[in-house]
């Protein structure tokens, strides 16, 4: 057998898992890794700026690919910044793999230089861990940390390793294994076939059927088997903003996102269904609004993996702990085998109603001569994409803009940080977007809040020729707090606004891009074909745009999901 | 709220134990009692938890046990018959006429003195919750308690039943 050391099986596990690109950023716990990996050229690695933006780099590649990001950092202070990116990808499912360095096992507990318990750290925010301390364990604990990353419900693992575990001096037999089982780990795949009837049964029977799919629909063939479903039944479709591009945006059977900030034609419909049928989703309190109020006469039909999202906060009715797609295709195979149809005409007065909601076109805007719209601006460049690029948000109204209105075909287009909200998160995302696509368009829409939180990352682009597009909405302020402190504080804005933003358009050129600026309606096409047709470039757009401008509609807190406001002076 | 026993078979190994009591914490669920030790499989741990919850917090708990990587088994023991015993040591300082006060009350619980100075006993007790405190309880009327351990709950369900890894 082939002898190794600690830190070459690190590497070769990685080579023989597949893995092909690693972020990261070195330190003295890793060095050995680092030199292993210098005499190998299989395995590219990207070096960020900071180990935060390597954790979301890995996320935006798992979240546009669907394959499992590998993240390598050292200990102590690297292996805490990670952890804002492993809570981004733990609250929204992504699978990942980071490898953290750790002080020499004889040194562990004695407050050694760097040293951090980094499994303690992030137990909460992980799927699992395994802190490692045989050398000879290390092939196996990887091909376990990738198994478990990517089945089930997928989510982040760390692996923690001493230095001395990596000794170069050291050799041991190495053998990566072809499969691994955990007797304490076993997903349920297929849906109990009773559920599966039971739930297509009170599907067929409903009058006001919605299909209501999230995160959990994302991949596998999962949003083919929504759309042959949706077809079949003719019943409106939602998606959550996690789940956006799993129907496609311009679809006439879509109804736009629900939720917080969802269209009134979504929440409305799912208000007054008779029966919700959710693939992937969980019920989050941003989609939910008042639970005591929540959707009164709706049967739920709930199809997940993670029994734990089943009834946790909404009860379901119908609950199916499966695959989707395994769940999606036994159902259309019943369909099909024992032709089974709806009655129509319940389905054309239930669509009467809906179109109802939709004439009263709640994403309607008022443009000026004078300041640019947000809405308008991802108008634009909706228009400026063909509707076909990879989209990376971060987090504030830009976001909810973005996800309002630009429809998304394809899913794995939209990416953001739906469950923790990370501001930060989408130039490092657009980042490994970008590094995997490079022929492809990849838009980061931002505010000229978050886009500081990792603007660092600027310098990865110039090193790696990420030549991204960076829309910065700019209205000098956080303007989602700022929202909020009009509708709830009665106007006190608190720390959410500064006159001290820089000049992004110098700041892009300091970092070696394009920066461009907009400050009139009338330069905003040119200014936006000019960005995209400099197609090796990153370029940085910094758009002023209207700082007054709300994002609506928005659910009124403590309302059921049909209360909404609908502008600054309309509620239902 | 009502009062739930479960058994777990987790692996026995370093982590396993605090992701079972941060998830406890994390979540906001409450833990009474728990006692943990390796089972005659020296790669498992045997786990008896105390806790009190909503039917739909149980239910919950219950799902995100089974949910950690490290668990192999969970049950709730109080979902059907089941078997709990507790032990506990009590010092109990006594002199003179005490002496053969606590010495009754410890013929009528059934417990045992293990150990004993002139000044005091230290009393053995196997039982349930309630019996543990009765005798606390009666031990106090006539005596100065200095001391009190309680192991924990152990639980085991009745019958043929029975959680096996
Ligand atoms: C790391 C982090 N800190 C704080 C918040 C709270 N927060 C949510 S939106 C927002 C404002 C974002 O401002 P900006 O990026 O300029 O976007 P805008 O809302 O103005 O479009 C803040 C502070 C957060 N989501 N993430
Ligand atoms: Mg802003």
């Amino acid at each position: 057998m082939e002898m190794l050391s600690g830190a070459e099986m690190v590497i070769r596990s990685l080579q023989d898992q597949g893995v092909e690109r690693i972020y990261g950023y070195p330190g003295g716990s890793v060095l050995d890794i680092y030199d292993a990996l210098f005499q190998q050229s299989s395995i590219e690695h990207v070096l960020v700026r900071h180990e935060q933006a390597a954790v979301h780099m890995a996320d935006g590649y798992s979240r546009a690919t669907g394959e499992v990001g590998t993240v390598l950092v050292t200990s102590g202070p690297g292996a805490t910044n990670c952890i804002t990116g492993i809570a981004t990808a733990y609250m929204d499912s992504i699978p990942m793999v980071l490898i953290s360095g750790q002080v020499p096992t004889t040194m562990i507990g004695e407050d050694a230089f760097q040293e951090t318990d980094m499994i303690g750290v992030s137990r909460p925010v992980v799927k699992h861990s395994f802190l490692c301390k045989n050398v000879e364990d290390l092939p196996t604990i990887i091909k376990k940390a990738y198994y478990i990353a990517s089945t089930g419900r997928p989510g982040p693992v760390v692996v923690d390793i001493p230095k001395d575990i990596m000794n170069p001096a050291l050799k041991f037999p190495y053998e990566y294994p072809t499969s691994v089982s955990l007797r304490s780990y076993n997903p349920t795949q297929q849906g109990h076939k009773k559920q599966i009837r039971k739930a297509l049964k009170t599907l067929i029977e409903a009058k006001r059927p919605i299909i209501y799919a999230g995160g959990g629909a994302v991949w596998n063939d999962t949003p083919a088997l929504i759309k042959q479903l949706a077809t079949h039944i003719g019943c409106p479709v939602t998606n959550t903003l996690m789940g956006l591009g799993v129907f496609p945006g311009t679809d006439e059977q879509f109804v736009g996102m629900l939720g917080m900030h969802g269209t009134l034609e979504a929440n409305k419909s799912m208000h007054f269904s008779d029966v919700i049928f959710a693939i992937g989703v969980r019920f989050d309190d941003r989609t939910t609004n008042n639970l005591e109020k929540y959707c009164p006469n709706s049967t739920i039909i709930h199809i997940d993996i993670d029994p734990t999202s089943i009834s946790k906060t909404v009860n379901a009715d119908i609950p199916i702990v499966g695959y989707a797609h395994n769940v999606l295709t036994a159902m259309l195979e019943m369909i099909n085998d024992e032709n089974l149809q709806n009655n129509k005409a319940d389905i054309e007065t239930w669509w009467k109603q809906i179109n109802e909601w939709r004439d009263k076109k709640c994403l309607g805007y008022e443009t000026s001569e004078e300041s640019l719209k947000p809405q308008q601006v991802v108008e634009a460049m909706y228009k400026a994409t063909n509707g076909d690029a990879y989209v990376c948000s971060d987090v504030g109204q830009h976001q909810m803009f973005a996800a309002l209105y630009y429809p998304f075909d394809k899913p794995g287009r939209w990416i953001n940080s739906g469950g923790l909200g990370t501001m930060g998160f989408g130039l490092p995302a657009a980042m490994g977007v970008q590094m995997e696509f490079p022929d492809s368009t990849v838009v980061c829409i931002t505010g000229d809040g978050s886009i500081q939180m990792n603007i660092q990352e600027l310098s990865t682009c110039l090193q790696y020729d990420l030549p991204i597009k960076i829309i910065i909405l700019n209205n000098h302020a956080l303007g989602m707090v700022k929202q909020w402190q009009d509708m709830v504080y009665k106007g006190r804005h608190s720390h959410s606004y500064w006159d001290s933003v820089p000049d992004f358009v110098k700041l892009a050129e300091a970092y070696g891009h394009v920066g461009i600026k907009v400050d009139k309606p009338a330069e905003l096409e040119g200014a936006l074909e000019r960005c995209f047709s400099l197609k090796d470039k990153l370029v940085v757009m910094d758009i002023a745009v209207d700082e007054l401008e709300h994002v609506y509609p928005m659910l009124v807190k403590y309302g059921a999901m049909n209360e909404m406001y609908l502008s600054k002076t309309e509620r239902t | 709220m009502s009062r739930t026993v479960i058994s777990l078979i987790i692996e026995n190994e370093s982590g396993a134990t605090s992701r079972i009591v941060g998830l406890f914490s994390q979540r906001g669920y409450n833990i009474e009692s728990l006692t943990v030790a390796a089972t005659q499989d020296s790669s498992l741990s045997r786990m008896t938890l105390v806790t009190r919850g909503e039917p739909r917090v149980i239910e919950q708990i219950m799902k995100q046990l089974n949910k950690l990587i490290n668990v192999l088994r969970v049950s709730e023991l109080t979902a059907s018959d089941y078997i709990e015993q507790e032990i506990s040591l009590v010092k109990v300082a006594c002199i003179g006429s005490k002496r053969d006060e606590v010495c009754r009350l410890v013929d009528i619980f059934n417990a045992k003195i293990i150990d004993a100075t002139p000044k005091m006993y230290t009393v053995r007790l196997f039982g349930d919750g309630n019996k543990l405190d009765a005798f606390v309880k009666q031990v106090e009327q006539t005596s100065e308690i200095i001391e009190v351990v309680r192991s924990g709950v152990i639980g085991i369900s009745r019958g043929e039943k029975a959680l096996r890894a």
